[in-house]
């Protein structure tokens, strides 16, 4: 199913699958008929237990393995996974303090798992996301994060390129402003979780230290960039 | 996106350290990458998730993200598996 411009979910039926926790990852292995290999890690939006596992994938256009995920794979085709991986992204429902999630582009997907799993458990431990998406077109999950919203979770948005009309900030990167008015603040001792393009990563993650919070409530996910 | 987790795609990519639980698994049998490790180097010490990775498709190499030095190398060969943990001094729970 595509579901933005670029970017398509992917259902997989995993018959072996233990489960996996909300914010980990697997590794994808395609092989071609040469016998060439590629590995790429992606993020998955599922969590707890099944056989099913749900994955976002973004098309990037001089892509050797996504291209064909979102353009190419056909339901009933098979595709080599290993996992669930990493044990450090990653949200379980015993947590109870707030906890702050910002996604830059497909780094929501994790972070949607975590949010799944926050609604699942009925947690009322804090939720706030900061969702950032160059226009709205561009955003994954959008109906079902508005739809999560409630007492314990809140959702802001940014949009770098496009904005919707009528919305009150003008289309552009975040900045040090929109971390301070849309995200827990440091009095609250929120853990964060930050996903995204290294550059962002970067950015946000040095913003959030600037803003008094602790170096190791913030942890990081990175993919692409410099 | 993470890729890695990910969503990077090119014969070599940069993420970080979260993407390195699976191969340097294929060796440990565990997950290293939630360790604080501390660099040879400059002394610095953080998760190894939170250090840069480079991967490609024979290995991944894990750098320091304080001094750039390299703390461990993941190489996969005919078959084999091999890693090398260069700049690596220590690893500690969180």
């Amino acid at each position: 199913m595509r579901v933005t411009p670029q970017g398509r979910i992917l259902v997989l039926d995993v018959p072996e699958w233990p489960g996996n926790l909300a914010g980990q990852h697997l590794d994808l292995r395609l092989t071609a008929e040469d016998g060439y290999q590629a590995v790429r890690s992606y993020s998955i939006a599922s969590f707890g237990d099944g056989t099913t596992v749900e994955l976002a994938v973004d098309m990037l256009p001089d892509g050797e393995v996504s291209p064909y995920l979102v353009e190419d794979v056909e339901p009933g085709d098979m595709l080599e996974v290993r996992g669930p991986l990493g044990n450090f992204f990653v949200w379980r429902d015993s947590q109870t303090e707030p906890v702050q999630l910002i996604a830059g582009g497909s780094g929501i997907v994790p972070l949607v798992s975590i949010a799944r799993a926050h609604r699942a458990a009925a947690s009322t431990a804090k939720f706030r996301m900061l969702y950032s998406v160059r226009a709205p077109e561009d955003a994954y999950y959008a109906s079902e994060l508005a739809e999560l919203v409630d007492d314990s979770f809140a959702l802001d948005w940014v949009y770098t390129r496009t904005a919707p009309v009528g919305f009150a900030r003008a289309a552009a990167r975040i900045t040090r402003a929109d971390i301070e008015a849309s995200t827990l603040p440091v009095a609250d001792n929120p853990l964060v979780y930050v996903c995204g393009p290294t550059g962002f990563v970067e950015a946000v993650a040095r913003i959030l230290v600037d803003l008094g919070h602790p170096a190791e409530r913030i942890k990081t996910e990175r993919f692409g960039g410099k | 996106m993470p890729e890695h987790a990910h969503q990077v795609d090119v014969p070599v990519t940069r993420v970080d350290g979260n993407a390195a639980a699976g191969p340097l698994g294929e060796i440990l049998r565990l997950d290293i990458t939630t360790a604080i490790g501390r660099c040879r180097h400059c002394g610095s010490a953080a998760p190894l998730s939170e250090a840069i990775v480079e991967r490609d498709d024979d290995g991944v190499i894990l750098l320091c993200r304080s001094c750039g030095h390299t703390l461990v190398t993941y190489l996969s060969r005919a078959g084999r598996q091999y890693l090398e943990f260069a700049g690596l001094l220590s690893l500690s729970t969180a």
